[in-house]
């Protein structure tokens, strides 16, 4: 038993670690490794994920707050649809099979290898919106010398991504930041870290939304959710800080081949039964 | 359009968010160290899912625990204030934006907040 906690402990903190340092998140990690290197049920697994998720999110606010990026009213208006997506998925992971829930698993983690080496779309002057005008969805962030102006463009669609982005965080667990950011930089035309840090700031109130409907169906055990929770927190708060001092290409290859992997090790497990 | 009220709002929020984690954390701790002395080496298994619906998940039975200084009471109590903590960030976004009169956006929000109180009291 302290073998097993301490082993789950240890995985959670490199999963928290790996996921701050590539920017997509301790879940992504923590599931498949869950499931695939200690055998523990999916459900349980995705239970302590979505814990380890909302404290992760929510301890690493302030640093991005302070920079100055994140935008508490577009996060706030696209929160409406992350929400109703969440409380959607977790509604789902019940009926979905867990085969099939393992393969949605793969496909959504070679999507975040894929998305880790996207390039940010190019800047672009923004022409007038109505809608996003109305919305208050813009902003201006710090720059080398003064500040940017910035307005969302194509509102609807940046919303129903983001719908999509809370069903998948309420089906697998994770705070699907990748889709988050595609959402924003890619749709609205956003500016990329004002996309990434909108994103971290959104991923704990969307996984909130799922947390009280997995506590109600036994999702969430104790005696998982704590290590998984700790470790990730703490492995996510030291990626943070590394973050500001080294640089990560070489990382991000490493990682993303380890993304790609549990992905296809996911697949092959749902298809043949083994979850 | 980041005026002087939004950055406020900001750095209030993301302080209370970095308080209620620490806090959360701490009573996770607290019950996990517990729960490991407690056990004796017999782990519950994992392997298969025995998902009942616990209600020792809801708040009444999670005090009742701590009062017999159960370990896992204490780690949900934890979990509970991990989760409590975004549904108090958009709660104080609904009143932050109330007092800068932003009509649309205090709805806006109190929607957000409406479905999280949903998922967090539903049975």
């Amino acid at each position: 038993m302290i073998e097993f906690s301490s082993a789950v402990l240890l995985t959670s903190f490199f999963a928290g670690l790996l996921g701050a340092l590539t920017g997509l998140g301790g879940g992504v990690v923590i599931v498949p490794a869950l499931a695939l290197l200690f055998h523990v049920d999916l459900r349980y697994a995705i239970g302590a994920s979505l814990i380890s998720v909302i404290a992760t999110s929510s301890g690493a606010a302030v640093a991005y707050v302070r920079e100055g990026f994140s935008n508490v009213r577009i996060g706030m208006f696209l929160e409406v649809a992350t929400t109703l997506g969440a409380v959607g998925g977790a509604y789902l992971a019940a009926r979905v099979s867990t085969p099939a829930i393992g393969i949605i698993f793969g496909v959504t983690l070679l999507f975040s290898a894929w998305s880790s080496f996207r390039e940010p779309p190019n800047e672009t002057p923004h022409p007038p919106n109505a809608l996003a005008e109305k919305l208050k969805l813009s902003g201006d962030y710090p720059v080398n010398n003064g500040r940017v102006a910035y307005l969302a463009q194509n509102v609807p669609a940046g919303f129903g991504i983001m719908f999509i982005a809370g069903i998948l965080s309420g089906l697998l667990g994770i705070g699907s930041g990748a889709v988050k950011v595609l959402a924003m930089d890619h749709a609205m035309k956003l500016p990329f870290k004002v996309s990434t840090t909108t994103s971290n700031f959104m991923i704990g109130v969307t996984a909130a939304a799922s947390a009280g409907i997995y506590l109600g169906r036994g999702y969430i055990a104790p005696g998982l959710a704590a290590p998984v929770t700790l470790g990730v927190l703490a492995g996510s708060l030291l990626g943070a800080r590394l973050l500001v001092r080294i640089r990560v290409p070489v990382l991000r290859v490493v990682f993303a081949v380890v993304i790609v992997a549990l992905g296809v090790e996911m697949i092959y497990s749902g298809a043949t039964g083994r979850l | 359009m980041a005026s002087e009220a939004d950055l406020k709002m900001d750095m209030a929020i993301s302080r209370m968010l970095r308080a209620g984690v620490s806090i959360a954390a701490f009573v996770v701790l607290v019950g996990w160290s517990l729960y490991l002395w407690q056990t004796h080496g017999v782990g519950p298994d994992y392997l298969h899912f025995h998902g009942v619906p616990s209600p020792a998940d809801r708040l009444t039975p999670v005090f009742e625990g701590i009062r017999h200084l159960d370990s896992r009471s204490i780690i949900r109590l934890g979990i509970l204030l991990l989760i409590a903590t975004p549904i108090m960030r958009v709660a104080f976004c609904v009143y932050s934006f109330a007092v800068q009169k932003d009509k649309v956006y205090v709805l806006i929000s109190s929607v957000v907040l409406t479905v999280l109180l949903y998922s967090f009291f539903r049975r």
